[in-house]
């Protein structure tokens, strides 16, 4: 009797707590910015399991994972830093940390999570498991009175994080092996205006994007001791400045074999350029100005996406061809794309039609539409296991 | 009477209209989309800034109405900040800095 009923609490216990035990390598989450929520998705079942609520201002909102690939560290443009437990599909916890923010990044270990602040500017880093404050670093310049905008933070090997400084133009790597007493290099005098910057796949080469000037900084993160140097002195906006109608983002730049992808500023390209000396070789053209400029897992294809008034198309690169092969257009306003793990599909969110839309990466076919609230980021699990994401 | 002064004078007479008129609803309706979404990009959603300053009224207060509709229609050389005379005329300009320095309506869904 007394084990009958044991039991039966057991089964009362599993049909109350509702879900069957499973993994987190096939979710992912996509930010709903008009409704501070994110939808948690299956991309094995194309389906969204749930939301969860209550995440603050998400505009420019972006993720990381935890490396069990069970929570995500969302950043809100409000300061807001929300854990969000994908299984549970609830808020384990959340901080407001600053005043204005723009996105973070999750240490080698996984134990360490960083913010990246326009106000105050500067980078906080936390304790993954607690939300705990555990090192601020402001990103004082100059006299030491002035706070410059931090952008482009990236984690590498070792407890460091990379990130650049708009107004100062320097790029500052943070080595937090001792997390409440970060060891801070400094490389002044980069360029004007970084505005972004990434990490290549192997956490070797820290590149960051300038406005004010055309080039791009980059730090070889295996020799810091040479420096920072200028890289594609003709990329950018040249002699003939055309407006920039949205940012390109640079995160999540694509490196495809020994070639890297990126976006053009204000131009109608793809560029390419050689990852081993660094210099451009070839130019691709493409229907508006890139945004993302994404690399599928295996490399074989660049997706992009384009700013305002472009946006509603999407453009395949095929990287054998070096040229478009496909154009689709997904819907209004593609804000973002994402590549399930090994790249069969990609997710892209269409903000003004209010829908996901999944397409097959080798056919193009539409495989699902799903309904979102003005979606804009996506992110899987799989980042959890790559360098820069 | 020559057709052609009543012809410049109602042209001359329309423009004025339209520059004093709001746009209409559904334009409005584009316009603070365009705004709140778009020039969010850079200012944020909510316009309290991002890598572009904020656009709250109390950050425009002491900024002539003029200048701002320039900033909006031509762009600010040296800065990131990219015309946006393709996408609208100077009385949509000119109403969106008013309810700018107003405090900007929400996107109505």
């Amino acid at each position: 009797m007394k084990s009958l009923f044991s039991v039966l609490a057991a089964l009362l216990l599993s049909a109350c707590s509702g879900a069957a035990l499973r993994g987190t390598g096939d979710l992912g989450i996509v930010i709903e910015r008009a409704t501070g929520s994110v939808a948690v998705v299956d991309t094995s079942a194309r389906a969204i399991l749930g939301r969860v609520e209550g995440l603050g201002d998400l505009s420019h909102a972006s993720a990381v994972y935890s490396r069990d690939g069970r929570h995500a560290y969302v950043f809100g443009r409000d300061g807001g830093l929300t854990k969000v437990d994908l299984l549970e599909r609830k808020i384990a916890r959340r901080i407001i940390q600053a005043g204005n923010s723009i996105g973070g990044a999750i240490s080698q270990d996984g134990r360490l999570v960083a913010a990246q602040n326009y106000q105050p500017g500067g980078v906080k880093v936390f304790d993954a498991g607690t939300l705990e404050l555990l090192a601020d670093i402001p990103a004082a310049y100059g006299d030491g009175k002035q706070f410059s905008k931090v952008v482009g933070l990236a984690d590498v090997p070792g407890s460091k994080f990379v990130f650049a400084l708009f107004e100062a133009g320097e790029i500052w790597v943070a080595d937090l092996s001792q997390p409440r007493t970060p060891q801070v290099t400094k490389f002044r005098n980069i360029g004007s205006q970084p505005y972004d910057g990434l990490v290549t796949p192997d956490g070797r080469h820290y590149i960051a994007g300038l406005f004010g000037e055309d080039g791009l900084a980059l730090v070889d993160l295996w020799k810091p001791e040479q420096g920072a140097r200028k890289i594609l002195a003709n990329y950018g906006k040249g002699a003939e400045k055309l407006p920039v109608f949205k940012m390109p983002h640079l995160r999540g730049w694509a490196v495809a074999g020994a070639r890297a992808y990126l976006p053009a500023i204000g131009r109608h390209e793809v560029l390419v350029v050689d990852t081993t000396t660094w210099q451009e070789v070839g130019r691709i053209p493409v229907k508006g100005q890139p945004v993302f400029v994404m690399a599928r897992p295996d490399g074989r294809q660049i997706w992009v996406n384009f700013a305002f008034p472009d946006y509603g198309q999407v453009q395949v690169i095929d990287t054998l061809e070096q040229k478009v092969v496909q154009t689709l257009a997904p819907g209004k306003a593609v804000l973002h794309m994402e590549f399930t793990p090994r790249g069969e599909a990609v997710w892209i969110s269409a903000r003004d039609d209010n829908r996901i839309v999944v397409f097959d990466t080798a056919s193009f076919a539409r495989l699902a539409e799903l309904p979102a609230q003005s979606p804009s980021g996506i992110f899987f699990t799989s980042r959890a296991a790559r360098i820069g994401f | 009477m020559n057709a052609k002064p009543i012809a410049l004078l109602s042209c001359l007479l329309f423009a004025m209209a339209a520059w004093a008129a709001d746009p209409p609803p559904d334009r409005q309706r584009e316009l603070v989309r365009m705004v709140r979404q778009d020039c969010g990009s850079c200012h944020g959603l909510t316009l309290k800034g991002g890598l572009g300053p904020p656009l709250l009224p109390e950050t425009l207060r002491d900024k002539p109405a003029e200048s701002l509709r320039y900033t909006v229609l031509l762009g600010r050389p040296g800065t990131p900040m990219p015309p946006w005379n393709a996408f609208m005329n100077e009385a949509e300009a000119d109403w969106i800095v008013r309810q700018l320095m107003l405090g900007f309506p929400e996107e109505t869904r």
